[in-house]
C-alpha cells in the first residue's frame, strides 16, 4: 500500500519520535510513504484564530502540492491537528465552490491549483482499517502480555469529522492494543480534551484538564496517544501536577506506533523512547 | 467595553450572530465544555448575549478565549450549530480589534503565524522568542523555561536567531489579507 505523507511541523522537531516510529512501524507492515514535496504548516489552531481564509489556504497549499505529485490520492497524517485542518479543506470544497475559488485565487500566487482529489487519512484510521490485525498478532507473539494500556485519542482525530471512530466512545485502538497481548485499561477519558494550547496561554485551565486525565489513568502501565499536542501535554508537566495534587501521577506516555513497534520486535532505540519526556523506558524495563 | 464601542463589536460579530440564530438555549454546549469551570459566563449565556446584541458583555468576559477546540459542543448541539467555529470567529474578532485582555492568546497566535509566513513551517524556538518579546512581560518566559530546557536537552528544539529574509509564504499571506480586506 502507498500513501502520500504529511508529517507536519511537530514531527520535525518536538515530536520527532512520532515521525520515526510511524515510519518504522509502517515499513514493517509494507506501507510505503512518500513525503509531500515542499509541504508547509497547516496553520494549527493559530490560523483559524486569526483569519478565516488563511485557515483554509494553509492546509489547501499542501493538498494542491499532493495533487501535483500524481501518485497516491490518499494522504496519511499522524498529527490530529494537521489531520483536522487538511480534512476541513477536503470536506469544505466539496460543497462550497465559492470558497474553492477564493482558495485558488490565493494559491495562484504560487502557481498552484487545488482540484479536490485528495482523501485525508489519520494514521489511526489507516492502522485500524487498512492494516491486517492478524499480521500484528503474528509478529508480536503476545509480547506485551501483562501490561494494561490506556488508549488516549484526544479530540481532533475524532471530532468534528467522524470518519473512522465513534466520537463519543472511541474504540479504534482497542484491537490494536489487544493484538500485542496487552490488556485494555477501561476508562472514559479516551476522547476528552488535553487542554491543547491552553497549557501555554492559560496554564491554569490547561493543566487542570491534564490532571484529570492523569488521575483517571492511575492503574494503567502506560497511556498511548496519536497526537503530538496531546503527547506533549500529558508528558511535560507530570512532576509539576503530581506535586500540586499531592499524588504520584507519573506514567509512561508513548505514541501508538512506538508501542506497536516495540510489540513487533523493534528496539527502544528504533522507536526512540529516549526522546519521550515521560519515563517511557520504564515500561520496557520490566521486560529486560 | 471601554476600548471599543458596542456598535463596532456588533459589526465584528454579525457572522457569528447569523450562525447561531436557531440556538434554543438548551445548554448542551455548556454541559459538554471541558473548560466551563474557567469561564465567567457559560457558552449558552454567551450565545444569548450575542443574539440580543450584547456583544460588549461577550468581550468583557474571557469565555470564548478559553475554548480549546475539542468540538464536543459542535458534535452534540441538537441544532447542528458549528459552535467551535463560532468561538474561533470571536477569537478572530478579538485579535482584529487588538483587545488588550486577549493579548496573551492573540500574540501567541500571531508569533506562530509569523514564523510560518517566514519559513513555511513553524520553528518553535523562534516563535516562542518572538512571543516573549511581543508580550513585553519579563516574567512570562520563566513559566516556559523548564519545558524549553527539557526539549533542548533532547535535541528537539534549537536556539535560533530571528530571521530577516524574504518569507517563504509571504505572497500567500499578502493575498489573503488583500481578499479579506
Amino acid at each position: 500500500m502507498k500513501y502520500l505523507y504529511y508529517p507536519g511541523c511537530s514531527l520535525e522537531g518536538t515530536s520527532a519520535e512520532y515521525d520515526i516510529s510511524t515510519k518504522v512501524l509502517l515499513e514493517s507492515v509494507d506501507i510505503q510513504l512518500t513525503d509531500i514535496e515542499d509541504w508547509s504548516c497547516c496553520g494549527a489552531t493559530a490560523a483559524e484564530s486569526q483569519s478565516h481564509l488563511l485557515s483554509y489556504v494553509l492546509p489547501a497549499r499542501n493538498l494542491a502540492l499532493a495533487e501535483k505529485m500524481n501518485s497516491s490520492n490518499q494522504i496519511l497524517v499522524p498529527c490530529s491537528a494537521c489531520y483536522l485542518n487538511l480534512k476541513k479543506v477536503e470536506e469544505a470544497i466539496k460543497k462550497d465552490k465559492d470558497l474553492l475559488g477564493k482558495i485558488n485565487t490565493v494559491l495562484a500566487e504560487e502557481d498552484l491549483v487545488l482540484k479536490g482529489d485528495m482523501i485525508v487519512r489519520h494514521l489511526l484510521d489507516v492502522l485500524s482499517k487498512d492494516v491486517d490485525i492478524e499480521e500484528i498478532k503474528e509478529i508480536s507473539h503476545n509480547k506485551m502480555a501483562g501490561f494494561t494500556i490506556a488508549p488516549y485519542y484526544g479530540c481532533q482525530c475524532l471530532r468534528p469529522f467522524t470518519v473512522f471512530d465513534d466520537p463519543e466512545e472511541p474504540h479504534s485502538m482497542d484491537e490494536l492494543i489487544r493484538a500485542t497481548g496487552a490488556e485494555l485499561f477501561e476508562w472514559d477519558m479516551g476522547g476528552q480534551c488535553c487542554g491543547a494550547s491552553n497549557t501555554s496561554t492559560k496554564p491554569e485551565a490547561g493543566m487542570a484538564l491534564v490532571g484529570k486525565i492523569l488521575k483517571a489513568a492511575k492503574g494503567a502501565d502506560a497511556i498511548l496517544t496519536v497526537c503530538p499536542m496531546c503527547q506533549m501535554n500529558l508528558e511535560s508537566s507530570q512532576k509539576k501536577i503530581s506535586h500540586k495534587e499531592g499524588i504520584d501521577l507519573e506514567i509512561p506516555v508513548l505514541f501508538l506506533p512506538q508501542f506497536l513497534g516495540l510489540a513487533m520486535g523493534k528496539t527502544q532505540n528504533d522507536v526512540r523512547l529516549d526522546l519521550n519526556l515521560s519515563n517511557a523506558g520504564k515500561l520496557m524495563k520490566a521486560r529486560v | 467595553m471601554g476600548q471599543v464601542s458596542n456598535e463596532r463589536l456588533l459589526e465584528q460579530t454579525e457572522t457569528v450572530k447569523e450562525m447561531i440564530q436557531t440556538c434554543i438555549q438548551c445548554g448542551t454546549c455548556t454541559a459538554s465544555c471541558p473548560n466551563n469551570e474557567f469561564m465567567d459566563i457559560t457558552p449558552r449565556h454567551m450565545w444569548r448575549l450575542l443574539l440580543t446584541d450584547h456583544a460588549d458583555a461577550v468581550f468583557s468576559s474571557k469565555s470564548f478565549i478559553m475554548c480549546s477546540s475539542c468540538y464536543y459542543c459542535t458534535l452534540r448541539c441538537p441544532r447542528g450549530l458549528e459552535l467551535t467555529h463560532a468561538m474561533s470567529l470571536l477569537k478572530q474578532a478579538a485579535s482584529k480589534l487588538k483587545l488588550k485582555q486577549f493579548q496573551r492568546s492573540s500574540l501567541f497566535y500571531e508569533a506562530f503565524l509569523d514564523s510560518v509566513k517566514k519559513h513555511g513551517r513553524v520553528r518553535e524556538m523562534e516563535f516562542m522568542t518572538n512571543y516573549f518579546i511581543s508580550m513585553k512581560n519579563p516574567v512570562i518566559p520563566f513559566a516556559y523555561a523548564s519545558l524549553g530546557l527539557k526539549l533542548m536537552a533532547k535535541g528537539k528544539v534549537r536556539p535560533e536567531f530571528p530571521f530577516g529574509g524574504k518569507g517563504k509564504l509571504t505572497a500567500l499571506f499578502k493575498k489573503v489579507a488583500e481578499l479579506e480586506g
